[in-house]
């Protein structure tokens, strides 16, 4: 922005703030310098109309309140005016504590959008009088990125309550598959992003994991028409999503070895020649398989059934016989 | 940025009328401009007031040495309420702060969330969309808040820490004394950032793979060029000098590259193509066979062979009757 428009700009928010009246475009256009007095062509008028557009569309964009209306029977188009209470920032107090908390919070972010939101947050609060330090050390630090493409969209969409549509491409799914989704919140779980709404093809409550949405998310209805369902948990939504550790599996690990499976293993204390004897907890058998092939000759799955089956299934495919 | 400058500049007069007669370069550390900058803003302040713009009119400041106070503010008193996504950015934050065990003293964060929201006002509505949970995603050991204890103690005193690390790429346990820096959330796991006296560097060390700590009656002595690790993109920096391997992912071992940060990824067909770059080859050995069929290793060979050789020794293990050791 030019400090030419920047000055414009802060000189209609002073002007606007100290009217109770509403002004109309012309009052503006001689009180606040920088529109030009115009020489009464209308192409100066043209040109002052079109910078006033865009200086009225930069100010909402801002935040900045600005109201349209008339102050009577006489006036004959609208006029403008910033109400003070509307504007201001209330009052906020905060004990060196409480500043030190909202310092590392607005630290959490490591997405562009939302750290500069919280940025600009943090240079309101300094401004209202707070010494908000950011660089104190706390000794620990959270950090929460998004960086998935599809979370500025996701989250628009949850706030504006509009349906939304993409493709969604799960796990083992050799397709991705078109899905319409009225979306109810997004969810950083585990460190993962979530979608969690109503999907309205499946007629259910669905969770979507944001890095499985491929390209665009597409709008899918009208703003306001979602209603999310009261008392909703989220997070619950999407820890009950993903199938739970319940079930138990007995492995023999060769003596000495596959250090990483011991430490999440609880011994049997039946160990022989052959190796220790080891139960592992575990929610879908194909991915335990998957982890205990990974150990190699180290690890023999002994039971279920179903898991054992599972690796020498996939052990078959890998040797080609 | 110069997009940021507005509401900078609308900042700025509430911002000195708080604070009489700071330093003009203290005001431009604080809202993280540079001293010429913030003088450009200052500048242009003085030349913005209300209509009529005579000399009584215009916002006055006074300077006095390198000290700025603001002696007519036009008006400007307060600074612009939050917008919603200053709000939400914020309010969140603080919302998941609250939750951390352990993080700082809960009851300040639930007061400052709580003086947060009532200055927000309606804004503060549009929070309820986003939701952050910062529990570990792995399992925790029994003794692992006796183990954050202890590290936060050697954070606080600066104390020496011994630990007893799993190192998963290796897979073994090993002993080593580290100097604490900080203490990291990030991508659902914790970590204790440290500099490691074994390998002369910083490192990231998971919480959920320290199987032992005892605090050192020694100082904690981070060394000068000790830099702490930019996590921005991701826990694990890929290096150059890691060797690269290419692997061809079909539909069940897509999540590789949403799991581990990849160098390259292309489409190839309905399956996708990614280099790797891998700092242990064991570590890659374990995710190659774990994938079975779903995963092709194009490059180097000799993985592809290690791969093979790997599953048909496992395989003899279960044709040769092994059922119980009981």
């Amino acid at each position: 922005m030019s400090a030419r428009r920047a000055e414009r700009l802060i000189n209609l928010v002073i002007c606007l703030l100290s009217t109770k009246q509403f002004l109309s475009a012309e009052r503006i256009r001689s009180a606040v310098p920088g529109y030009g007095d115009g020489d009464g062509s209308a192409q100066a008028d043209e040109a002052f109309k079109r910078m006033f557009e865009r200086d009225k569309t930069e100010l909402r964009d801002l935040g900045v309140p600005l109201e349209t209306g008339r102050n009577g029977w006489g006036d004959t188009e609208d006029g403008y005016r910033i109400a003070r209470g509307d504007y201001e920032l209330p009052d906020v107090e905060l004990t060196a504590d409480e500043a030190a908390a909202v310092g590392l919070a607005a630290r959490l972010w490591e997405s562009a959008s939302l750290s500069q939101a919280a940025h600009g947050a943090l240079q309101k609060l300094r401004a209202a009088g707070i010494d908000v330090d950011s660089h104190a050390a706390p000794g620990i630090e959270p950090r929460v990125e998004a960086s998935d493409p599809a979370f500025q969209p996701c989250l628009d969409a949850v706030r504006a309550g509009r349906p939304i549509s993409f493709d969604y491409r799960r796990p083992r799914a050799q397709e991705p598959e078109p899905r319409e989704v009225e979306p109810w919140g997004v969810v950083s779980w585990h460190g993962r992003w979530y979608l969690v709404g109503h999907d309205r093809i499946r007629q259910a409550t669905r969770c979507f994991r944001l890095s499985r949405i491929l390209g665009g998310v597409r709008n899918a209805g009208q703003p306001g028409t979602v209603t999310v369902p009261d008392g909703i948990d989220l997070t619950a939504t999407v820890a009950d999503s993903v199938p739970p550790t319940s079930q138990t599996a007995t492995v023999l690990i060769r003596p000495g070895l596959a250090q990483g499976l011991r430490r999440s293993a609880v011994p049997t204390g039946r160990d022989g020649p052959e190796g220790e004897e080891f139960e592992v907890s575990y929610g879908d058998p194909e991915a335990l398989a998957d982890r205990l092939i990974g150990f190699g000759s180290a690890v023999i799955a002994l039971r279920p059934p179903e898991v054992r089956d599972a690796i020498t299934g996939k052990l078959r495919q890998l040797v080609g016989t | 940025m110069t997009t940021e400058r507005l509401p900078r500049l609308l900042a700025l007069i509430p911002y000195l009328q708080a604070r009489p007669g700071i330093a003009v370069a203290e005001a431009a550390t604080d809202l993280g401009v540079s001293e010429v900058q913030l003088r450009k803003d200052l500048e242009l302040l003085w030349m913005c007031g209300l209509p009529g713009h005579g000399p009584g009119d215009l916002i006055d400041l006074s300077f006095e040495g390198d000290s700025v106070t603001v002696t007519f503010d036009a008006g400007i008193h307060r600074p612009l309420r939050l917008t919603a996504d200053e709000a939400l950015s914020l309010l969140v934050a603080l919302q998941t702060l609250a939750e951390v065990p352990g993080l700082a003293e809960r009851d300040v964060v639930d007061r400052a969330l709580a003086k947060i929201e009532a200055a927000a006002g309606t804004q503060a509505k549009a929070r309820s969309g986003l939701t952050v949970n910062l529990q570990d995603r792995d399992t925790q050991r029994p003794d692992s808040d006796e183990h954050l204890a202890l590290i936060r103690r050697a954070l606080a005193d600066r104390r020496a820490l011994d630990l007893t690390y799993y190192v998963a790429g290796r897979d073994e346990t090993t002993e080593r004394v580290v100097d604490p820096m900080r203490l990291l959330l990030v991508e659902g796991r914790s970590y204790l950032e440290a500099w490691c006296r074994r390998s002369v560097d910083v490192r990231l060390f998971r919480l959920d793979r320290i199987d032992a700590v005892q605090l050192l009656d020694e100082a904690a002595v981070v060394p000068t060029e000790a830099r702490p690790r930019d996590v921005s993109t991701g826990v694990f920096q890929p290096s150059a000098a890691h060797d690269a391997v290419t692997l061809r992912l079909a539909a069940g071992a897509r999540w590789v590259a949403d799991y581990y940060p990849c160098e390259r990824v292309s489409e190839v067909g309905p399956d996708l193509e990614v280099v790797l770059r891998v700092a242990d080859p064991r570590w890659v050995r374990r995710l190659v066979l774990g994938l079975g069929t779903e995963v092709s290793v194009l490059d180097p060979p000799e993985l592809a062979e290690e791969v093979r050789r790997e599953a048909a020794a496992a395989l003899a293990g279960y044709t040769q009757g092994i059922q119980s050791s009981a």
